[in-house]
Parts: C-alpha cells; structure tokens; sequence
C-alpha cells in the first residue's frame, strides 16, 4: 500500500492505505480523528467537512493523495480547548439535538466566516445550505452563524 | 393532572448500595416495581415514544453528585432534561451535578426501558420522588448525627443545616445515608420554589460535540477490532441464492467473509475496505411471489379504503343515518409514501462474542430488549450478555428496533472476532423499518351548519394506528363518529417513525377541517374552537386531550401569529392538534417568492404543561416542526420490483438551511405535570403548511409529498384586464 504524508492540524502524519480511501475514513480509522463524520459519502450532506489550505471542502469525496502538500484541519484542530468563536457560538446558542452533523456545520461556518466575516441573511443560508441537519437545527445553525460572525468582528 | 398530588411510590420501588467500590452512595429508582398494584405496567414495547425514564444518583464521599441516565439519548434532550428533575429534588446546585450514560445494567437497575403514552407524565412524579427520598435519606442521616429531629432540618444546594446553625455537606453524611431506612414518604417542591427546573440548562454533552470527542456508536473503536459491511437483498420479498466472493476476498485488507441469514457479510481492517469488499461481492437473488412496486401500494390501499373489510377502532351514534341526513357531505382522500428515517448517523453496532461473554457497545433505543433478543438468537444466558450505549446521532423512531445490532452479534458470533458493523447511507436508506405509506379517507356530514358526523378511515401497511389515537380530536366533539382501519401485509419493513401515525393523520385531517370550513362558510379558527365546546365536561375517559388546554393553546396562536390580519401577500394556515399529551396550534406564514409559495414561518403555541429545561425544549419544538414542513414538502421513498428508488441523499430529499422556516414559539405557562416535547410538533406543521398553500395559490394538496405535483406549487394565471 502506498504511504501518504499529510499535515493534519499542525502535526505530520504518515499512512499506509489504498490510494481510493477517502481522507474522511484516513482521517477517521487511520489517524483516530473521528470528530468528521461519515453521512453519505458522496459529498452531499456536509457531516465529513474538513479544511483544506482554509477551504471547507468534503473529506469523503477526496482521497489522501489530493490532500497530500496540503493543511488539513479537522475539527479537534479549529481550536485548542474549543475556543474559537464559531465553538463558542455553538455553545452560547446550545444548537445541538443529535449533534452528529455539527463538527460539519461548525467547519464549514468558520471556513466561511474567515472568507466573510460580515456576511447578510441570504450569505448564511446559501453558506450552511449544503449541510444537512436531521434533527433540523437550522433556527439555531443560523443564529449561531450570525452570532459567532458579531463575536469576531467585535 | 394537577402537580399537586402526585402519584404515590412505594418505597419498594427504590433500590439503594453503599457497597461501591468508589465509596458512597448510589440509590436508584424502579418504576415498575414502584408501580401500585392497580397500575398495569406497559408491556406493549412497540408503543415506545421518546420519552422512558429511571434514574439512579451517585453520591460521592465528597460530595460530588452524579446521575446517571440509563435512557438512551437520541437528541431529544433526555440526558440533561432527567438529571436536572432530579438534581432540583435532590437540591444541589446543577453546575455542581455530573451526568453520565448509564449502560444497560440488568443486576442492578432492571428494566431501564418502559413505555407508553403515560410515561412522561409517570417519570415526572418517579423522578421528583428520586431526587427527594435520596435528601430525606442525607438529611435524616444528619439529623441522627446531630440528634435533632429531622424536620427541624433545611438543604440547600448541598448542604444541610439545622436550627442551631449547624451545617454538614451531603458528602460528610452518605456513609450514614446509605444505612438509614427508605423514607416511605417524602415531600416534593412546590413549582414556584423551583431553582433548577424552568431554566436554560445547556447539552450536557455540548463541549464534547463541538470539539469533535469520540461520543457516537460510529466512533468506537476497540484495539484488534474488524469492520464489518453486510450485503443484504437489495429487494424487499427476495432471499439469497448464491454468491461469489472471490473478488471481495482478493481485495487487500479483507479478512474474512461470511454468510448469515440472507446476508453476505465482509470483515476488514479498516471501514473503507469493508464497503469495497462488500461492493465486491457477486450474489444472485431469488424470490417467489410478485416484488411490490408503487403503483400497487397505490392500488392496495384504494382496494382497503373502497373495500368493506375494517377494523372498528370507535363508533359514537349513527354514522349511516347522519350521512342520509345531511344537507351536505364533504369526501376526501389524503395519502403519503413510505419514508426513512435517515438518522445522520447510519446504523452501526460494535459486537464482541466469545465463549464467555458477548458484549455489545452502539447506539440503540431498546437496550433491555435488543440484548435479550441477541440472548435468545445466539442461545446465550442473558447474564452474559452485555450493552453499553452509545450517544445517539438521531433516532427518529429507527433505533427502537435493533436489527443491525443483531446483526453485529450475529457476525462477531460466526467469527468469535470483535467487530463493528456499519451501515453505508446506502445501505441505511434501503434497509427498511420504514414509516408505511398510508392513506386516509375522511367523509363528513353537514346539517343545519354543524358538522353531525365524521367518519374517518385508515388504508396502510403491516399495521394500524393504536391506543388513544382514535379518540383525539374530534372524537367526543361530533355525535356520529366512527374509525376503522384496515392494513396490507407487505414485504417491505416498516415501523415507529417520529410521532407514529400522527405524523400524517394530522396534516390530513388538519387540511380536511379547513376545506370542510370553506364548504361550511366559516373560519377554520372558529371552526376548531366550537367544536371543542361540545366536549367539555365530557365523561368519556378516553378522550385525554383537554378541550379547554387544546382552545387556549388555539387562542394565544391567533393572537401571537396576527392570524386573520396579515398584511398583503401573506398567506396563513392553521393547524390545532394533541398527541403525545401536549397540547400544540400552529400557524404557518406563506409568501410568494417568484412565483413560488415559500414558507417563511412557523408560529407554534404549546401546553406541555411544565417546561422542565426551556432551551432544550424550544430546540425540539423548532427541529420538529422543520422536520415536519420538511418531510410534508419533499420526503419520498417508492420502489420499483421491490427495490427503493432512493438511497442517498442525491436522490432523497431532506430540508435544507434555505427551505427552513422560522420557528417562533410560545409555551402556555401552568403546573401541568410535564408531557412529551420530541414530537408534538412535527404532526400539525404540514397541515398548517398545506392550508397556508391553498390559501396562497386556491390549490388544495391532498398528497404528500407537496413537491411531487409542480402543477400545485404554482399560482393560478391572473387573468390581465384589457
């Protein structure tokens, strides 16, 4: 099996897998990080996002190789001690119910928000439009969204 | 239903250790065995809803309080919502409370899954009754040190105190504690000294979500574990002939393959290698009858609905007469398809089978019956059986049924391997269990401006509404009044689905009453509301819902939604229901966005009687009505030769952020005992969707999905004045 060298959250990690295994199950089976979730794997529910180079991209619909060169942070990685605003925002607004999709929701709020920090109504929807929540926490995602956005303006 | 006189426990019903490895004290509650002779315990596990309590408290030698919550949580809320009931009696400080998952622990607390429509309103008085026997027994404890008599003793927050200024933490007294005798009798709070309960209590979990920590079944991992990934008939009727896995077997990183049942399973070291394998595998499929497809679940249940053969669930008057008399009668047909759960986090189960034990770890809803199924499948003693839950991602009525943790056990058992089973999303969506396509018929008789009678019929699959569902509204509130129910035995797998059965009963009937108030002249609201005054004062103990609760909650949605005075180009629906023992009205808010009607709000009232943790009780109101637009508006599973068309979410529909409405909720403040939240107010959201669209575009939908007929979603072509 080939070994790939990746960068993920600060630290160099080297793997043995199939060159076909997506970064989501490296990420997951292979490095123990399994705050990114497996939910459909065909990138379109949002639950596997990660950052690559700062961008929220589908760790399920990539594999090592393209990641390879690259800085990937999964969710143990946004902060040291769940710090970051969009955490804290998380947290402020208690969005949760089942919780599985929000590591998801959470990278690609903050992956977002560092590209626009001050963005409209309609620029937070379209931004958490590709992450599905099942329990429907939207209200909450949105709000939480808006809030961690005044918290890192201010 | 009054708070004030509870329900009284033996004090049988508790159990107490003080032989802790870890010192201390832990006392813990059984409801059934508390149950007074004349309380028949529910048996009926089908009947499970969200909401199942026991408890049991740890009282450390320094004091530190720890509950555990032996009820699954799925994201209902129950893991923080029980333990602050608890922690309010006990009177600690809730920052100074630790919550853990309790596993399932047959020796030692038995039977942490009871069910039944009663049991939130049961759990309140268990739980209250928890918290404050084990303070009586701390305080009791005090008062023999001190030798004062114990009524002269006050808690707060922890510590006791006594009239000579004297005080002792809990922690200096639980050696004594767990000695004294189970106080048979002990007082409860009165609500308005609440200092836990009605406040926002955050996800006890919250920090650990956020920050990605292994909580889920899908994340456990077990040094030298295999991943396991089942091939199962991708038909519905169709079994296993044979298979080929020589090129599953060829893959690097499968370890072994192995069949049970009709399924194929592929054991790997990673999860990835697992799916390939499985993807490998060459089987051919066999069946011996006709594989059902759409169109004749379309056919089958028109064929109950046309046909004479019924189950008669209520019959109040003379249905028959009441129709030859009427001035007008008003017939229609709703109908929905089967649907998935499509919990985010896809089955799995971690199983390990040896000669000695068989220990189960993974996200389940039935523990207590799961393990003793697994017992008797692999003619194991139960006492060697062992399960361990898991944080649940989603549950939505799935997880009441532990098939794929079977499965698991069923693997690790051929193998004598420690595995964990997943489910692919594919593998999810198309393995069954599904909410059953149903369809109902309503026919109502009108004379002299009242509705005189109501016969409403129930076409589904495999089976058919239950217990109290029958006599909801408007059962009491029409003199000729009749339900009857048929079902077709079919081979696609279904069961509970979020709020079962009402989940589209109401938005049915809810889009019924509105068309039956257009043919009445009248509004739906008042409609509604003078139905209900037929039914106060009713005698008839099977009517639970409170005509008066169900108009108040009526009352204050038209006042908060601006019902009826709407300014232009807002388009509302209204929807008034009772399940689960709440009390909800809802009001949608629909407006036309290019040439779309678009839902742009959800009021939603609800008298569920004391909100214990009111952060987490708005989280499920809002998620359950999405849930429910949501669903109304998109959700679709058909089949074609048995097979669903759908498996994945490119191909199956849920809500998005864009399509959510704002949720806007309002509670009914009382000292109601507290009553079922996860799913009240899912039912009536479609419905107050569906009036709010025919309000907005003059097209009444009488089938689910709203999406599946463009034709109306569109408005009527204005006619242009020349």
């Amino acid at each position: 099996m080939p070994t790939y060298q990746l960068k993920v959250n600060g630290e160099s990690k080297s793997v043995d897998v199939s060159e076909d295994t997506p970064l989501l199950w490296v990420l997951r089976d292979h490095l123990d990080l399994v705050g990114t979730k497996y939910g459909c794997g065909i990138a379109q529910c949002g639950a596997c996002t990660v950052h690559l180079d700062g961008n929220a991209v589908r760790s399920c619909a990539m594999t090592a190789s393209q990641a390879e060169g690259k800085s990937i942070t999964t969710i143990e990685g946004l902060s040291e001690d769940g710090s970051h605003p969009v955490q804290e925002a998380w947290k402020e607004i208690d969005v949760p119910q089942c919780g599985y999709c929000q590591s998801g929701q959470i990278m690609t709020a903050s992956a977002f928000l560092e590209k626009n920090p001050t963005p409209s109504e309609n620029e937070i929807k379209s931004a958490m439009h590709g992450n599905i929540c099942r329990c429907a926490s939207y209200n909450r995602i949105y709000k939480a969204v808006e809030t961690a956005s005044k918290n890192m303006g201010s | 239903m009054s708070t004030t006189k509870p329900i009284e426990f033996s004090r049988r019903g508790f159990i107490k250790t003080s032989s802790l490895a870890s010192g201390g004290l832990l006392i813990g509650f059984n409801l059934f065995n508390a149950c007074k002779p004349n309380v028949a315990p529910p048996i009926d596990l089908s009947l499970l809803d969200y909401n199942d309590f026991n408890a049991f408290i740890k009282i450390a030698d320094n004091g530190a309080v720890t509950i555990f919550s032996p009820n699954p949580e799925v994201g209902q809320g129950i893991k923080t919502a029980i333990p602050m009931i608890i922690a309010e009696e006990l009177d600690v400080a809730w920052k100074n409370v630790f919550v853990e998952q309790a596993p399932l622990d047959t020796k030692n607390f038995t039977r942490q899954v009871a069910g039944g429509s009663q049991s939130l309103r049961f759990g309140w008085d268990a739980l209250r009754q928890t918290g404050a026997t084990a303070r009586q027994m701390l305080v009791n404890a005090a008062a023999t040190k001190w030798g004062v008599d114990p009524s002269e003793c006050t808690t707060n927050e922890g510590v006791i105190s006594n009239a000579n200024g004297e005080t002792l933490g809990y922690g200096d007294v639980v050696k004594e504690a767990a000695m004294v005798e189970i106080p048979e009798k002990v007082k409860l709070k009165k609500p308005k000294d609440y200092k836990i309960i009605g406040t926002d209590a955050h996800n006890v979990d919250i920090d650990k979500i956020v920050t990605g920590k292994p909580l889920y079944g899908m994340d456990f991992k077990r040094e030298g574990m295999l991943h396991a990934c089942v091939l199962r008939p991708p038909a519905f009727g169709q079994k296993l002939d044979s298979f080929d896995d020589t090129a599953a077997r060829a893959i690097s990183g499968v370890v072994d393959v192995v069949q049970f049942d009709d399924k194929i399973a592929v054991l790997a070291k990673d999860t990835w290698t697992a799916f390939k394998g499985k993807n490998a595998l060459k089987a051919k499929w066999k069946e011996d009858k006709k594989l059902e497809s759409s169109e004749d679940h379309n056919d089958i249940l028109d064929g109950l609905l046309d046909g004479k053969e019924f189950n008669t669930m209520r019959a109040d008057g003379d249905i028959k007469k009441a129709f030859a008399d009427a001035d007008k009668v008003l017939e229609r047909t709703y109908e929905s398809p089967f649907l998935p759960h499509n919990c985010m986090e896809p089955m799995n189960f971690f199983a390990d089978v040896s000669a000695d034990k068989v220990e189960l770890i993974g996200p389940i809803q039935t523990p207590e019956r799961t393990a003793k199924s697994i017992a008797d499948i692999l003619e194991r003693d139960e006492a060697d059986v062992s399960l361990e839950m898991t944080r649940i991602g989603g549950g939505f009525g799935r997880r009441l049924i532990g098939d794929y943790a079977i499965e698991a056990a069923q693997v690790s058992n051929i193998t004598k391997k420690p595995i964990k089973l997943v489910y692919t999303r594919e593998d999810d969506m198309e393995g069954g269990i599904y909410r059953m396509a149903i369809k109902y018929r309503f026919k109502a008789a009108v004379k002299n401006g009242e509705i005189t009678g109501y016969h409403l019929k129930e076409a589904s699959f495999n089976s058919n509404m239950y217990g109290l569902i029958p006599h909801f509204f408007p059962a009491g509130a029409v003199e000729n009044y009749q339900v009857d129910v048929a079902n077709y035995k079919s081979d696609i797998s279904t069961g509970p689905w979020r709020a079962p059965y009402t989940n589209f009963l109401a938005s049915a009937e809810q889009s019924f009453f509105s068309e039956l108030a257009e043919l009445m002249e009248v509004d739906q609201v008042q409609l509604h509301l003078d139905m209900l005054q037929k039914v106060k004062g009713t005698t008839d103990d099977r009517i639970q819902y409170s005509p008066e609760r169900l108009e108040n909650v009526i009352k204050v949605a038209v006042e908060k939604s601006g019902w009826g005075k709407k300014e232009e180009g807002v388009y509302q629906g209204f929807a008034g229901y009772y399940c689960h023992n709440s009390h909800v009205a809802e009001v949608a808010d629909v407006v036309i966005e290019n040439e779309t009607p678009v839902v742009k709000k959800i009021t939603c009232v609800v008298d569920c009687g004391i909100v214990v943790n009111p952060m987490g009780a708005l989280n499920q109101l809002e998620g359950g009505a999405i849930d429910g637009v949501g669903h109304a508006m998109y959700g679709d599973l058909a089949f074609k030769d048995g097979k669903p068309l759908s498996n994945n979410f490119d191909t199956f529909r849920l809500i998005r952020m864009k399509e959510a409405p704002l949720v806007e909720c309002h509670f009914i403040e009382n000292e109601y005992s507290p009553t079922g939240l996860g799913e009240p107010a899912l039912p009536p959201a479609a419905g107050a969707v569906a009036n709010a669209m025919k309000a907005a575009t003059g097209k009444r939908i009488y089938g689910q999905p709203f999406t599946k007929n463009p034709e109306l979603l569109t408005l009527p072509k204005k006619e242009i004045l020349g």
